[in-house]
């Protein structure tokens, strides 16, 4: 049997010791009202039979296609060593670094990681992530209730509606207001959203760039958050971050990210990796995992998990979190994404994806009838246009194609069906600008 | 070692793409970019490989140290898992296409992957339905605790609490406390749930009871079905924690033994390795009767064969994740069950039981073993036996790490003193289980003629004890504090 070493004579050796007359019988508590019904599962298989199957699976998915979807997830470059370092055993096959001493590689790792991610976005304490984005923002909303006692969160209808969704279930039980302030053509607007700030209020939540992929500067709309004794929390692009005004430098309590675009596959959907970061005052309302630098009885520098006075293995019902895991692999992955890179590579990536975006929205807004949603107002990577024609019905007619032209955003905004979000990454070439502008010319 | 940081020599060129002909600067408006850099390392891509080589012979892994760990199922997984995880074909996908009408079509064999896995995990568990959406274990517990909740809502019920055996996972009263629950705790007797105890704290508001079965004494909870009796005549719900499903796989079905929601943790008993911490997955299994309130999307099969994503689910309790949970992990799970199938699954179980069995009695002679008796796939012993040696669960934890094992997981469950929980799990061949036993025995003979042996270890490690509680004083979390 594949991966079970015991031979016949091993396993009466073994029954001799345990004393009990077969293996079967070592399940007899589990009585016959307990018994499978059925167990009706297909023979197992070669691993040459498996993988021929997988394979042949993988190949019923149309690849190949020049795709300009993102709506927060983005086809990025990953460089090889990602895979080569982030694959070896040593690491993979770790488990969570409870015993420090034999853990060291893992730990460090995950201390350079915050150290990455706090350098991103300006502020100085990171967790070892979660799950993913929408996960990250939850749980910052939740570190805002916890530190304030107040039970509102005035949350930006531009923030992701992938998350918003996400914030909706796991609030519905806990007694939340959640207050959505519209946005203005896919802009956010900053004056309803300082205007809904009050004494009940938790957080406020952003996110730059937002899900149409227009830029804000927050600044303001935090200071007044802080006079209001509201943690302001923003969700952000980690690429950009390289460029992007820092949400430490705009004044944010707390950052949180979708990892993925480090070093992350797209992967139809994860793994993928939440990265949450915070100011001093909320450091002890964070949920997860945290590494910090200790020392040893030899004066040797070393790593441990600290602080897990807040975790659920030790506090029970009384955590700040049920969070159990961290995304370590994930973690490593980006923190090895941003070492590769390094500041050039990283900034370089990000004026990539911004000068592909620009000159993939001049390429579509010379089309008539196709105009910007957000008319002028800054854009990163990515950008709203509105069509003469239903959204849906072009990317029907381009995918049938070999072309993705973008994400429908009548999906999750009432009003805007024939709006379509496009995205550019340090991939998209030039020429697959012109051919996307061709194609949507001749299919409006 | 430094960290990566320090070793960093401005100019030094690593991987990077093309220069953009303009320079952000241009495009966009200097209020909305950096004042200060991100100041990340600049390193060669040989700088990267020789740091991050150095750490990773810093850490014990599965592939090259045995590890015993108690309630993590630290077994080895097979290469042909990440060969699968890999394919392009997958890796390209992105999550949003499903939701462009018509490009469904773009993603059929993916969308058939989630349904085959749903399938499957139906049949091995007993249960009606399957969402894959939670990304870990505890996010399982949370989305099966939420949907315990909309169950009772919808009719109208008004439930309050959730019953916690002291002998389940931590995690399970943390996510009955973030679902909105009140958690009651439920105390154990004789390593298991208790009917007369039970009765004591059931009542009318309760809406359902976590179980974790085998439980973290590696015990099987033989009064299931006096507790399933007893929830139902209350309508409250039976939660099972599935984290050690390689403890009764084709012994026992979650559904057949009368549980309404079941999680997994696909990561421990479907061939991903930990990752030092995660990814891992935590599909969650239902009954009938709760299949409309599991998450947003469904995956359903139309009659001409083709696979699509149902986003009409009125009563669900919404979205976990952002789409289909770690589709990655999924993916590994599905080719791991293919190629063992049926009769491997089963033996996996038999094997692990076995290998628990085994090391328990190899080790109860030297070794408390508070519930000495057949256990599943791991058992709890207590070092309360070698207090007199003056040395403690913790000391011999770390005397195996000189010897090149993990330890075993230690101070749990909280109610064993001196806690030291094994599970070897079912790939470790009998030679070494012998090898670790005859180790650990070596080890607690030192500790009466030489307990520095112990308390002074781990020493051929890169670091001996690390003052923890310096740590947490300091709080340094960066390097840049």
């Amino acid at each position: 049997m594949p991966y079970v070493p015991h031979t016949p004579e091993d396993i009466r050796r073994m029954l001799e010791v345990i004393g009990a007359p077969s293996v079967e019988s070592l399940f007899d508590e589990i009585g016959p009202a307990m018994r499978p019904k059925s167990f009706d599962l297909p023979e197992g298989k070669s691993e040459m039979d498996v993988l021929a199957h997988m394979e042949a699976l993988a190949a019923k998915n149309v690849s190949g296609q020049v795709s300009f979807l993102g709506a927060g997830f983005y086809d990025h470059h990953i460089p090889a060593a990602v895979d080569a370092l982030s694959m070896r055993s040593e690491f993979y096959t770790a488990y969570t670094p409870y015993q420090p001493e034999a853990s060291q590689g893992t730990l460090q790792a995950i201390f350079e990681y915050q150290t990455a991610v706090t350098r991103l976005t300006g502020l100085p304490y990171a967790n070892a992530s979660v799950y993913d984005g929408g996960t990250a923002m939850f749980e910052a909303a939740m570190m805002s209730v916890r530190h304030t006692g107040r039970r509102k969160l005035v949350v930006c209808e531009a923030v992701s509606p992938i998350y918003r969704v996400m914030l909706n279930s796991y609030t519905s039980n806990l007694h939340l207001e959640l207050v959505t302030i519209a946005h203005k053509n896919g802009v956010c607007d900053l004056a309803a959203l300082t205007k809904a700030l009050d004494a009940d209020t938790a957080a406020v939540i952003v996110q730059n760039p937002n899900f149409f992929g227009t830029l804000s500067d927050f600044s303001d709309l935090f200071a007044a958050a802080r006079a209001a004794g509201v943690v302001s929390v923003i969700s952000v692009y980690p690429v950009l971050q390289s460029i992007l005004k820092s949400p430490g430098e705009m004044g944010a309590d707390v950052a949180v990210a979708e990892g993925q675009s480090l070093g992350l596959p797209l992967s139809f959907g994860g793994p993928y990796l939440g990265i949450m970061t915070c100011n001093k005052a909320l450091v002890r309302q964070m949920p997860g995992r945290m590494v910090g630098r200790t020392g040893d009885g030899q004066g040797r520098t070393g790593y441990v998990l600290t602080l897990q006075a807040r975790e659920q293995h030790i506090r029970r019902q009384k955590a700040t979190s049920n969070i159990c895991s961290n995304q370590a692999l994930c973690a490593l992955r980006a923190l090895l994404h941003l070492c590769l890179l390094g500041q050039e590579g990283l900034t370089r990536t990000a004026g990539l994806c911004v000068e592909r975006a620009h000159y993939a929205a001049e390429r579509l807004t010379a089309i008539p009838g196709v105009e910007l949603l957000s008319g002028a107002a800054p854009f990163g990577n990515e950008f709203a246009i509105t069509l003469p024609v239903n959204a849906y019905q072009v990317i029907d007619k381009l995918t049938s194609r070999g072309m993705v032209p973008g994400f429908p955003l009548g999906r999750y905004y009432a009003g805007l069906e024939n709006a379509l979000l496009v995205a550019c990454t340090e991939k998209t070439s030039t020429e697959s600008i012109g051919i996307f502008a061709e194609m949507l010319r001749g299919n409006l | 070692m430094n960290t990566v940081f320090k070793k960093s020599t401005p100019g030094r060129e690593g991987v990077w793409p093309t220069k953009p002909q303009k320079s952000a600067a241009e495009l966009l408006p200097a209020g909305l970019l950096r004042g200060k850099s991100a100041d990340l390392p600049s390193l060669s891509e040989l700088d990267v490989v020789r740091h991050f080589t150095g750490l990773s012979k810093r850490n014990y892994g599965v592939d090259g140290n045995f590890y015993p760990l108690g309630s993590c199922t630290m077994k080895y997984n097979p290469k042909f898992a990440e060969t699968v995880a890999a394919l392009p074909g997958f890796t390209r996908l992105h999550p949003v296409l499903p939701q462009l009408k018509g490009a469904g079509r773009l993603c059929q064999g993916a969308l058939e992957v989630m349904y085959e896995t749903e399938r499957l995990l139906c049949e091995i568990c007993g249960m009606k339905a399957f969402t894959l959406h939670p990304m870990a274990g505890a996010h399982g517990e949370l989305t099966g605790v939420m949907i315990i909740a909309a169950y009772h809502k919808d009719k109208g019920n008004k439930k309050t609490k959730i019953i916690v055996p002291d002998s389940a996972h931590g995690t399970n009263p943390a996510s009955a406390h973030i679902a909105g629950f009140e958690v009651v705790n439920l105390p154990s007797k004789d390593g298991i749930v208790d009917p007369d105890e039970l009765a004591k704290v059931l009542d009318d508001e309760v809406a359902g009871m976590m179980m974790t079965c085998p439980n973290t004494l590696g015990l099987f909870e033989k009064n299931l079905p006096k507790i399933v009796e007893m929830l139902r005549s209350v309508d409250a719900l039976l939660y099972y924690d599935g984290a050690n499903l390689n403890a009764i796989m084709g012994k026992m079905r979650v559904g057949d033994a009368g549980f309404d929601v079941v999680h997994l943790n696909l990561h421990k008993t479907f061939a991903t390795p930990h990752g030092g911490g995660g990814p891992g997955a935590g599909p969650v299994g239902v009954s009938e009767r709760l299949v409309p309130y599991l998450p947003i999307s469904r995956v359903e099969k139309l009659e001409d064969g083709q696979f699509f994503l149902n986003y009409d689910c009125p009563k669900s309790i919404g979205y976990v994740a952002p789409f289909y949970g770690n589709f990655g992990v999924v993916l590994k799970a599905y080719a791991y069950i293919l190629r063992l199938g049926r009769a491997g699954l089963t033996r996996a179980t038999e094997a692990a039981v076995l290998s628990a069995n085994y090391l328990r009695k190899r080790l109860d002679k030297v070794l408390e073993v508070p519930f000495d008796r057949v256990c599943m796939h791991e058992f709890v012993a207590s070092a309360c036996n070698m207090s007199e040696c003056h040395v403690r669960a913790l000391d011999i934890a770390k005397a195996l790490l000189d010897r090149g094992y993990h330890a075993p997981t230690i101070y749990f469950p909280l109610i064993v003193k001196e806690a030291l929980m094994f599970e070897p799990t079912e790939t470790e061949s009998l030679d070494t289980l012998d090898q670790f036993a005859d180790d650990l025995i070596d080890i607690l003979k030192k500790a009466e003629t030489d307990p520095d042996y112990l308390t002074g270890a781990p020493r051929t490690l890169p670091v001996t004890r690390l003052d923890e509680t310096r740590a947490a004083r300091n709080m340094e979390l960066t390097d840049d504090l």
